[in-house]
């Protein structure tokens, strides 16, 4: 028996799974869409994964981390749950422990994480706005008609990328939309909304940070070849693009799961738990909280949300 | 704004003998329709006090009290009452400062004006004990927020401090408040505390509503103490009002290389107060305002080149009505994380 560290990165858009052995070695991973429901992502997600995993591996831990990481700590028995900018920046410095900067690009946020000897020097977020992220991309290859997968290979055609505005998504649509009228050709247009999203994450998530290399770039985006050539091109630096760069929090939330490994063996089999939440408006003072109860096998284990914590 | 509720209660009911509403504490309702009612871009501290006055309005008050100060906040009283007044309400505001001055003539003639029978005298008297109250609480939450993080027993520090408050309230002389304050002093410093040697020391510096009203930064103070830190914030309403005039010319000086002018509010305050934490050797700083605070996000580039001057992390959080409470706690494990990863 061998064995196996599982890491969980429920991101907004996409989930992503990766097994380790005691190496820290990738022995499984898998990327799937969250589509709105990470319970159920979760669910076929481990239900795939063990079905394509040889017999003789038995989980020892499991880490989530991203925007779900707390509920499906909850449901998956979690021995580690941390926030994703410092499971990006485990997972990198495994692949590349002289890396300085991490530049990522995600489905609804991007962040930048800036390294020394690899540790975190300093890091920055995007606030409120979602422009220049994953999302943004995808649904704008919609309006082209393009299928995301090939965006950035269409955007590696053009010659001359158009200019977009691309401080804001409205404002970066409305451009969009006028260049497609005018005439512009399909690939010039994309190549510039590739720019553009460079340009922006510069100028929000960068502003202020120094970026030295080596540089690798992650995310869900860094596999659009449009937007990595611009970051090049702009930058003026060597980018590097892991095969895995997709998975790198999944793979450092798994490298911690198996640093902090508590010795009780763990299960993939949660496709059949019963695991629901419940939401309801609390009607005690004015604050209104929303109350998350959650529920497993139809026991009450945790409520979430209440600011009195009176209340549950 | 935080607990000062309680001190400001004790001056005006034993002044005034009108009857004196208690504001309801802050919640969504308050900054709800505070928001409905103030322009779009004003400050976030606009909202939430407006929110607080209606909701007095709602309790059937008739006489509403404002302040003003060295910012846009020099303008609250003037336009809050032209806000009140067009939704109808049948109020008088009174404006205790106006530009940043004030002076004990004019509060005089406020406070004959609502009470014709007030007592002067007695405003000095229990003046002089608010004073010394709004210095004893500032001093319990100084030693509070080093500690807190470190209790044992979960909410002792704050159970006792409601405690001491309460008793506060009912005191009649300043000998009396002294007794009580140095009784609880005694009491916190009994609390049992597990503290690590060198713990993990953060300053919280920016603009003082937001620093000072705990729902309006989302509880940030609990939230880092729940993660072990040790704290440190310079603004209360001791610095502001009896503190404030006379540092400035030393906040100027401390940090010449890389201010010269005032600029408003609290900015030169606060970087100065960095460079002050970046040489005590404190981990990281935290700088927390209002959205649309004009001093303070003059004063962020600054406090951002001090911070990488003496390679101190720096995290800034900028809170508006709606902000998400999930955001800033993923920043806040990740600054945590970083901090430790650093030592």
């Amino acid at each position: 028996m061998k064995k196996g560290y599982l890491g969980i990165d429920i991101g907004s858009i996409s989930t992503k799974g990766v097994i380790l052995d005691e190496q820290n070695k990738i022995i499984n991973s898998l990327y799937i869409w969250t589509e709105g429901n990470p319970i159920k992502a979760v669910k076929t997600l481990l239900h795939q994964m063990k079905n394509s995993m040889s017999s003789d591996i038995e989980i020892y831990g499991i880490g989530t981390t991203g925007s779900a990481r707390k509920l499906i700590g909850l449901m998956v028995d979690a021995n580690v749950v941390k926030n994703e900018i410092t499971a990006h920046a485990i997972g990198t410095t495994h692949f590349y422990p002289d890396v300085r900067t991490i530049l990522e690009i995600g489905g609804q946020d991007s962040k930048m994480i800036v390294l020394k000897d690899g540790l975190i020097e300093d890091y920055a977020m995007n606030t409120l706005c979602a422009a220049g992220t994953g999302s943004f991309l995808s649904s704008q290859a919609k309006r082209l008609g393009v299928e995301i997968e090939d965006f950035g290979t269409l955007a590696l055609k053009s010659k001359n990328p158009v200019k977009i505005a691309a401080r804001c998504t409205v404002f970066a649509e409305s451009d969009l939309i006028h260049k497609a009228q005018v005439g512009y050709k399909k690939e010039d247009i994309i190549a510039g909304l590739c720019k553009s999203v460079v340009l922006n994450y510069l100028n929000n998530v960068g502003k202020g940070k120094k970026i030295m290399s080596p540089i690798v770039f992650q995310g869900g985006v860094s596999k659009n070849k449009g937007v990595e050539k611009y970051f090049k091109e702009v930058l003026n630096e060597d980018i590097i693009v892991d095969t895995n760069s997709h998975l790198m929090g999944a793979i450092g939330i798994a490298i911690l799961s198996h640093k902090y490994e508590d010795g009780k063996k763990r299960t993939l089999d949660v496709a059949d738990i019963a695991f629901e939440t419940q939401g309801r408006e609390c009607e005690k003072c004015s604050n209104h909280c929303e109350i998350l109860r959650i529920y497993k096998d139809s026991k009450f284990i945790e409520s979430w949300g209440s600011k009195c914590g009176k209340v549950s | 704004m935080g607990d000062y509720d309680i001190p400001a209660h004790f001056l005006l009911s034993h002044i005034i003998h009108n009857k004196i509403i208690k504001p309801k504490p802050i919640t969504a309702r308050t900054i709800e329709i505070g928001a409905k009612y103030s322009p779009e871009f004003v400050c976030t501290p606009f909202k939430y006090t407006l929110g607080t006055l209606i909701e007095g309005l709602e309790q059937g008050a008739k006489i509403l009290i404002q302040a003003g100060g060295g910012c846009r906040y020099g303008y609250y009283a003037e336009l809050q009452e032209q806000i009140i007044q067009d939704l109808g309400y049948d109020c008088k505001v009174y404006n205790l400062v106006t530009a940043g001055k004030t002076d004990i003539k004019r509060i005089y003639h406020i406070i004959k004006e609502i009470d014709p029978k007030a007592s002067i005298l007695k405003a000095l008297y229990y003046g002089r004990i608010t004073k010394k109250m709004v210095q004893y609480m500032d001093f319990i939450d100084h030693y509070m927020r080093e500690n807190i993080g470190f209790e044992i027993e979960k909410d002792s520090f704050l159970n006792l401090k409601e405690e001491m408050l309460l008793e506060f309230s009912k005191v009649k002389s300043c000998y009396q408040l002294k007794k009580v304050y140095l009784k609880y002093k005694k009491k916190f410093e009994r609390i049992p505390i597990k503290k690590p040697e060198r713990p993990l020391k953060i300053g919280i510096i920016g603009e003082l509503y937001t620093i000072m009203e705990p729902y309006s930064n989302y509880e940030l103070e609990r939230t880092l103490a729940s993660m072990n830190f040790e704290i440190k914030r310079f603004t209360n309403v001791t610095y502001l009002l009896f503190e404030k005039h006379k540092k400035t010319k030393q906040y100027l000086k401390d940090a010449s290389d890389y201010i010269t002018y005032k600029m408003g509010a609290d900015a030169i305050d606060n970087i100065a107060r960095a460079k002050e934490l970046c040489l005590q050797g404190y981990d990281g700083i935290i700088h927390i305002k209002s959205s649309f605070c004009t001093p303070e996000i003059s004063a962020m580039p600054i406090i951002s080149k001090v911070c990488n001057d003496y390679n101190v992390p720096l995290l800034f959080f900028s809170f508006d009505t709606g902000t998400s409470e999930v955001g800033i706690k993923t920043r806040l494990e990740a600054f945590y994380d970083m901090l430790e990863m650093r030592r």
